[in-house]
């Protein structure tokens, strides 16, 4: 019975970190419309490139976070989450 | 014009080169050395007992005041002998480091917060030279959430520091901007400025040294299971391993990590800049003071 327990945590564990990074689609999109345009403005306008690049890199930082939210959350659900969660139902049952 | 070495500058390389082999020593000293995939936090190397709270010290703490001294050191190096005539090629640098972040500090906060410029490219190196740890092998002192949440806590501060210029009331009225109902969310993205910076840069760094610790190990496995049949010590050297894991750190280690040390300065440029109520500030000091405003000429 515990081994099913802990067996859930830990697939539940994955399953919500696989979920979380669903939001990758996100900063995915958005980044990519940025590059787009900055090509676009590039193409433009030649001689402004050093400031377009700059310009587009902090835009698309910026717009990574979103997806780094989920990706700390992901990363948290491996690593951190299963063995606490095991902790307390350990405790639990004691 | 002498392109020889002198003492003085040999000493200052051997002092900036100093803390990264000692933290090489240390991690060999008191680290065991792991077997297969390994992800893991900072290791904790021991813990001071505290009235309130233990005090472990990590490796991460470890390490960036190893990259403190060490950036200490090499500054130095750059600077030390200096002359009217640019003659030497450090001096160069150095004079091209100044003026660089000068000119980056000017355009991107006017001329109010020109005196910025040192604690920027204080930011910039400590950023950048810890991202580049993981170059030498070392931990990454960036890829501690605790690290990193200082820096933007110190951020936050200033920022804090900077809205409190025109005093308490205007800082309090600025949270019901534009209309009265949206103070909840102002003061939340007051809160979200500092935790956002330090998710960005921690989860950049960390995701790149995952995904590299994940490469390499799916790598190894690859290697050994088609490879695993040659005779000898031929079969248990990983040759798949060539190759890919040092393209990948280009773009992780050394790309992303500088990125990510520029991006951290040039969010708290423009966070602290924006934070500053120019207009305010000079119709205040223009009733207090008569006119008179000293140093913001173009905000």
């Amino acid at each position: 019975m515990l081994e099913l327990a802990i067996g859930i945590i830990l697939g539940c564990c994955a399953l919500g970190a696989g979920c979380a990074m669903i939001a990758g689609i996100g900063p995915g999109i958005g980044e990519g419309n940025a590059v787009a345009k900055a090509c676009e403005a590039i193409g433009r306008q030649p001689e402004s490139k050093s400031e377009v690049t700059t310009t587009m890199l902090m835009g698309c930082a910026v717009a990574e976070t979103t997806g780094l939210y989920a990706l700390v959350i992901a990363i948290l659900l491996i690593f951190l989450a299963p063995g606490r969660f095991v902790d307390i139902l350990m405790n639990a049952v004691r | 014009m002498s392109r020889r070495f002198k003492a003085v500058d040999i000493l200052l390389i051997i002092l900036t080169l100093l803390p990264l082999a000692a933290g090489i020593v240390l991690k060999i000293v008191m680290m065991p050395a792991g077997e297969g995939i390994e992800i893991a936090g900072a290791h904790i190397f021991f813990t001071i007992g505290m009235p309130l709270q233990d005090l472990p010290i990590t490796e991460s703490q470890v390490n960036s005041w190893l990259v403190i001294i060490s950036v200490f050191w090499l500054c130095l190096y750059i600077t030390h002998g200096l002359k009217t005539k640019a003659v030497t090629r450090r001096q160069h640098i150095a004079e091209w480091i100044i003026e660089k972040t000068e000119s980056l500090v000017k355009d991107n906060m006017g001329e109010y917060f020109s005196g910025f410029a040192p604690f920027i490219a204080a930011v910039m190196a400590l950023s950048g030279f810890s991202s580049l740890l993981t170059l030498i092998g070392l931990y990454p002192p960036t890829s501690d959430m605790n690290v990193v949440g200082g820096w933007a806590l110190l951020v936050f501060i200033l920022i804090t520091y900077y809205k409190f210029k025109c005093g308490p009331l205007h800082y309090l009225k600025s949270f019901t901007e534009p209309v009265v109902f949206l103070t909840p969310l102002n003061v939340i993205s007051e809160v979200a400025t500092p935790v956002s910076m330090a998710f960005r840069h921690y989860g950049n760094i960390l995701s790149g040294s995952v995904i590299s610790v994940l490469v390499a190990a799916a790598l190894q496995g690859l290697s050994s299971m088609l490879l695993g049949n040659l005779p000898g010590i031929l079969g248990e050297i990983p040759f798949l391993q060539i190759g890919l894991p040092a393209v990948l750190s280009i773009y992780f280690d050394i790309f992303s990590g500088l990125l990510q040390a520029f991006i951290f300065a040039m969010l708290t440029m423009l966070y602290v800049s924006g934070a500053f109520p120019a207009d305010d500030y000079k119709k205040r000091h223009k009733n207090k003071n008569g006119g008179k405003i000293k140093c913001l000429n173009s905000q």
